[in-house]
């Protein structure tokens, strides 16, 4: 049924979510492995931040981002309707809130993650 | 115009698994899918098997996955599908035949959530009287039709069949904020259960799907507030 109902926004800023909360828990397990790896073998520990440093790595962290930022968003659309059930009304214009805050945070957070790899000025110029 | 009508069927006396036949159709674009059904079976292939009952949208006995929304058969225009229409039977319910689904495990949800006013007062001379603001609080939820449309859209409902579901917590709703009642604190010791509100993730399938345009999910929502308030 998940696949065959045409739900509206609603279903899809759930799927999101859903999506987003289970990328951030894969990253936290991983994130728990590399850390390990600094006491365990600091050698391969350097070897995985040379990975996070490349392109693909910095693509991933942003993307990374992206998830944690729809997540953290659409978390504090979820509060609200919690806190304030008349809010249900309006469901569709906090989503496109959501989004609205999201690509203005995000594009300019992507660019400082990824420029360093393609040797384009950062923060430090 | 000419529609083509895809039609789940299944008879569990012959098929081993539902599958789709296709009819053509001659339809106008004010005609209900109701329609359509009914030029099917009168004209078509007289085993096809639905329900319906007053076909106008009121007794709620049509719902039907129609375009992959939760829609009733008998309100829902074809100029408001197109020229190719899918029909399935609602989501997540055994089906008996076709289009018929067994509602019983929906009404026995339903008859969980004591749907009936209680109040053990003596019976007043008149009636309960009740101000217009008192009336206001629950009117939004005094509309539904239990025709299982919002249930059934529900992905919390899909994965977890033992969920109250929308309905059955709109129902509640209603008597629950219904200053003559006096069975609140039960309803919401019902609805604070493992299978209750919390299983709602708030997709808003249901508030689509609702034929009557209830906001199900602010109703949902209201209640969960009030088993929290219970607590603080």
């Amino acid at each position: 049924m998940l696949l065959r109902y045409r739900g509206g926004a609603g279903m899809l800023a759930w799927a999101f979510h859903r999506i987003a909360g289970v990328a951030l828990f894969l990253f936290i397990l991983l994130h728990v492995l590399d850390i390990w790896l600094a006491a365990a073998n600091p050698g391969l520990y350097d070897e995985v931040l040379t990975v996070y440093a490349s392109l693909p790595g910095r693509i991933g962290e942003a993307l990374l981002g992206a998830a944690l930022l729809y997540h953290a968003l659409n978390g504090l659309r979820i509060i609200a309707l919690d806190f304030w059930p008349r809010l249900t009304r309006y469901h569709l214009q906090l989503w496109y809130a959501c989004w609205v805050v999201f690509f203005v945070v995000g594009i300019p957070g992507a660019y400082l993650i990824i420029a360093p790899a393609l040797g384009l000025p950062g923060l430090k110029g | 115009m000419q529609v083509d009508l895809r039609i789940l069927r299944y008879d569990p006396e012959r098929d081993a698994a539902p599958h789709w036949e296709t009819y053509a159709v001659e339809a106008g674009p004010m005609d209900r899918v109701l329609n359509l059904l009914h030029t099917v079976k009168n004209t078509m292939d007289g085993t096809l098997t639905f329900r319906r009952s007053c076909a106008h949208g009121i007794c709620g006995s049509d719902a039907m996955l129609i375009n992959g929304r939760n829609r009733l058969a008998c309100k829902i225009r074809v100029e408001q599908l197109g020229r190719r229409i899918s029909i399935a039977p609602i989501g997540g319910m055994p089906v008996v035949k076709d289009l018929v689904v067994d509602m019983e495990g929906f009404f026995a949800k339903y008859r969980t959530v004591m749907p009936f006013l209680v109040n053990d007062a003596p019976v007043p001379e008149r009636e309960r009287r009740q101000s217009v603001a008192d009336r206001e609080r629950f009117d939004d939820t005094t509309r539904c039709i239990l025709c299982a449309a919002c249930t059934t859209s529900c992905p919390s409902f899909w994965a977890r069949p033992t969920y109250l579901g929308p309905a059955a917590i709109v129902q509640a709703h209603r008597f629950i904020f219904d200053s003559r009642d006096t069975a609140a604190e039960d309803r919401l010791e019902i609805l604070a259960d493992d299978d209750g509100v919390w299983r709602c993730r708030t997709t808003f399938n249901c508030v689509t799907a609702c034929p009557r345009e209830i906001n199900v999910t602010g109703a949902i929502l209201e209640v969960t507030r009030a088993i929290v308030a219970r607590h603080s």
